[in-house]
């Protein structure tokens, strides 16, 4: 069982709060498209990715990212339960490919933040999303 | 057989790479101190390689001082990008036979630096920006660990 301090709990309610969710999830999915372009393999029907500036602009690949960053928004609600957030959620997806995105995620809002993205900061939001990478991988077995 | 398995850096990528660092080597101090605080404090099984120091806490003074060393070492294989195997030959062995730093720590650092220069570069640490360091310091890491075996 995940156990959070409160500084970990405060930490991410806040980050994820002041987020806007819709510019947010399009960085980060368009940011992990375009440093790690294998994860395009999910994506053969989004249309136009040949290159950077194609996927920054693709509208499908901006929808994808607020769908995604909704997504994490259940494991932020349910800090206590994120493995039962998850149950549903395809098998389609290498589960190494998410920590692509986690990695393409704490960049963008390390970018957002900036000196606010303390260590102990960066500490609280890498270890949430390790326990939602770690949930996800549990429905491979 | 002499071929090596090359993986060079694009004309692109390292035209790119000369520009970010261009733009953020006037903060080299403040990228060495912040990447490597970070590294210690959110992967303390990175504390090991130091447990000679007397501080290890984000900002101290040994972890300043060991920062600016290591990003003295990014800057010298930015300027030997066109042969990083043979440029951190000396890098190369020093890692290889007296540091003995595991590689996957070099993957946690590479980390660590990309996002300082996000959080101290934003509007330079573009996407395009991003994938370049990262296949920069992923060469970076092949280069120091060339010798390890």
């Amino acid at each position: 069982m995940v156990v959070w301090t409160e500084f970990e709990r405060t930490t991410i309610q806040d980050i994820f709060s002041k987020m806007n969710y819709d510019i947010v999830g399009q960085q980060a999915l368009a940011r992990c498209l375009i440093v790690y372009p294998w994860t395009q393999r999910y994506f053969g029907n989004f249309g136009n990715l040949y290159n950077a500036a194609a996927i920054m602009g693709n509208p499908m690949v901006a929808a994808h990212g607020k769908v995604v960053l909704h997504g994490l928004d259940k494991a932020v609600k349910n800090m206590d339960n994120i493995k039962a957030a998850y149950a549903e959620l395809s098998r389609h997806v290498d589960p190494d490919n998410f920590r692509l995105l986690g990695d393409c995620l704490t960049v963008v809002v390390a970018a957002q933040l900036g000196a606010a993205f303390t260590p102990e900061v960066q500490a609280a939001f890498q270890k949430f999303l390790a326990v939602v990478i770690s949930s996800l991988r549990r429905q491979y077995h | 057989n002499g071929h090596r398995f090359k993986m060079s850096l694009s004309a692109k990528d390292k035209a790119t790479v000369k520009a970010l660092w261009a733009k953020i080597s006037p903060k080299a101090k403040d990228i060495g101190n912040e990447a490597l605080s970070r590294m210690l404090y959110v992967y303390p099984q990175t504390k090991t390689y130091f447990s000679h120091w007397s501080d290890l806490t984000p900002g101290s003074a040994p972890v300043r001082k060991h920062g600016k060393k290591v990003v003295a070492g990014i800057g010298l294989a930015v300027e030997k990008i066109d042969d990083l195997f043979a440029g951190l030959l000396t890098l190369s062995e020093l890692h290889a036979f007296q540091l003995r730093v595991d590689p996957a720590n070099f993957r946690i650092l590479s980390h660590n630096i990309l996002m300082v220069c996000a959080m101290l570069f934003p509007d330079d640490f573009t996407p395009e920006a991003h994938l370049a360091m990262d296949k920069f310091l992923a060469r970076v890491a092949l280069a120091l660990s060339d010798k390890y075996r």
